[in-house]
């Protein structure tokens, strides 16, 4: 059965190769390769600007006109940040001399190297990066669709969904009850649920200190939790409830025209509640192809090439990026090291093994942030965690400590952002 | 591994790289010099020169300064809030080819 699959693999890659082999002498010798990136977030549009750096031909294929930005969204639900300090235009990553194609990509076809868009139209590539960020998933919570989205808002995509749940928690009256659904693993951003539940939490006490935040988890560990668990206790003691999979957190089922969240013990409502849905690769990724069953692209670690796709790459939240966690750092990493591999394919030279690090801050309260980082190198084919190194800031630090690390927070989203879009 | 099956892998194999030899005339070497292993993630923190920034900025820093700031960072003599976390993942062969990456930088 797997050497049957093995062979047909083999025969399938044989074919696109030769299929590619006569795509490229017909072009490539009069012609530069050209690189299509699929996505103008985080990952793509820094794999975009650096390919574009490296002298390649790019274009960058993004459906909205504006990109709302995740990281410290949940700082805009608490009322501490506008919108607009989330939102970015592609304008500099065009100056850079990005073509940018604003159109949703439909379709690809790995086998003529093409990307179909939205109007009808197309793009040929040599490489294809992948950088669709997550769908959530309307199916795999039942009762849980579009139409109770714009009742219970994910706000998991940041935009119309996250103003929709900062109107509702404006709108709640002093001693309500916010509930969450917290998603099992993986998912975009780990600590985010918990952050946000701080940020909300700090809202309420300073606006409505009556009121009670549960939150009802898929999971028995979170990220950084011994550190958001002691703030807690210090900040909003007996305001944040947190029940987990084992003592019956999960969400099973909901019911939008009740705000019910149903588990295997109980039900739950809530006067405004907020549903982190499961998730997967955006949907590109699955109509290409590079998509496996877990909904999740498999990766090379040293190039970020598809290991179901030949010559399609696929970085960010998308990917199986082994140890790495789905956040905007990992992202603009990766970007960086695929564009070098990319570079160095399509100038026939071997990859180097790349290095990559991750850092991820959360605010607890406005002048109080944690992080957790890793230093991550290919071992057995998958991104590892290097040994000895990364984790999470000390449990026990002066208020000081906490403080510096809120202004380094702010600093990595202004210099991430100015890299990217600036 | 069957014949058949090395045969079409060995066509692949030869068909990619004439690909690979045909685009690569057309493909201009790297600009400033070939990044080593992490360099290229520090500047998602690090950003260009500017007044006040909150995080120091490294590119044209003197290579030794950046060097001898890893050890530190590494053995605990600076304190640090995650440089410290960092640091640790790296070599000192890694670290000194990523500080003289850095110090070149525009
Ligand atoms: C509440 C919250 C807080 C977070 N906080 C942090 C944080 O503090 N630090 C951190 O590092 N990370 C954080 N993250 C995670 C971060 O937002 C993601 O990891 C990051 O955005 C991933 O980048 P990406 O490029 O993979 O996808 P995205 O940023 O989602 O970008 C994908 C882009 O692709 C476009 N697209 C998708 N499909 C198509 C198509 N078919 N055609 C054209 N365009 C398409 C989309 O419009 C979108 O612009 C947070 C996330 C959330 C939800």
């Amino acid at each position: 059965m797997s050497q049957a699959l093995t062979r047909r693999t083999i025969l399938k890659t044989a074919a696109i190769g030769a299929a590619a082999a006569t795509f490229s002498c017909r072009t490539a010798a009069q012609t530069p390769p050209k690189v299509v990136v699929v996505g103008g977030g985080f990952g793509g549009a820094t794999c975009a600007r650096e390919l574009k750096r490296r002298g390649l031909a790019v274009t960058l294929v993004e459906a909205s006109a504006v990109y709302t930005a995740c990281p410290f969204s949940n700082a805009v639900l608490a009322g501490l940040r506008p919108i607009e300090a989330q939102q970015f235009k592609l304008d500099a990553v065009e100056k850079a001399g990005v073509d940018i194609v604003q159109k949703m990509a439909t379709g690809v076809d790995p086998q003529t190297r093409r990307v179909a868009l939205e109007d009808g139209s197309s793009l040929d590539y040599d490489r294809l990066v992948l950088s669709p960020g997550v769908d959530i998933r309307f199916d795999a919570l039942p009762g849980y669709d579009e139409a109770a989205a714009a009742i219970m808002p994910h706000a998991w995509k940041a935009g119309e969904q996250t103003l929709l749940l900062r109107r509702q928690l404006e709108a709640m009256d002093d001693g309500g009850t916010f509930v969450m659904a917290a998603p099992g693993n993986p998912f975009r951003c780990p600590p985010g649920p918990y952050e946000r539940a701080s940020l909300i939490a700090h809202y309420l006490k300073t606006h409505k200190p009556r009121s009670k935040l549960l939150i009802l988890d898929a999971k028995d560990s979170f990220s950084k939790q011994r550190l958001f668990q002691a703030a807690w206790q210090d900040f909003y003691p007996n305001m944040i409830e947190w029940v987990s999979l084992s003592t019956g957190g999960k969400v099973i089922e909901v019911d939008a025209k009740t705000k019910t969240l149903v588990t295997d013990f109980g039900r739950h409502t809530g006067d405004v509640v907020n549903v982190i849905p499961p998730q997967r690769a955006g949907r590109i990724a699955q109509v290409a192809g590079a998509a496996d069953r877990s909904g999740w692209c498999p990766i090379d670690p040293v190039t970020f090439e598809s290991r179901l796709q030949p010559n399609i790459h696929v970085i960010g939240d998308a990917s199986i990026a082994g140890g790495m966690p789905k956040s905007a750092f990992s992202a603009n990493a990766q970007g960086k090291v695929c564009a070098a591999a990319i570079a160095s394919l399509l100038r026939g030279e071997g990859p180097t093994e790349p290095k990559l690090i991750n850092t991820c801050y959360s605010l607890v309260a406005p002048d109080y942030g944690i992080s957790v980082a890793g230093v991550y190198s290919p071992r057995n084919g998958v991104l590892t965690d290097v040994e000895g190194a990364g984790g999470t800031s000390p449990v026990n630090a002066p208020p000081s400590f906490r403080a510096q690390e809120a202004v380094y927070a702010e600093a990595w989203f202004q210099t991430t952002t100015s890299e990217v879009y600036g | 591994m069957g014949r058949g099956r090395l045969a079409s892998a060995l066509t692949l194999g030869s068909m990619m790289s004439m690909a690979v030899t045909m685009m690569a005339e057309a493909v201009p070497a790297a600009a400033q010099g070939v990044a080593p292993p992490g360099a290229t993630a520090c500047s998602g923190c690090h950003g260009p020169v500017a007044p006040g920034a909150a995080v120091a900025p490294l590119h044209g820093r003197p290579s030794e300064e950046i060097v001898a700031a890893m050890q530190d960072f590494r053995t605990g003599q600076r304190p640090a809030t995650v440089m410290d976390r960092i640091a640790k993942g790296f070599t000192d062969e890694e670290t000194r080819a990523i500080a003289s990456w850095l110090s070149q930088q525009p």
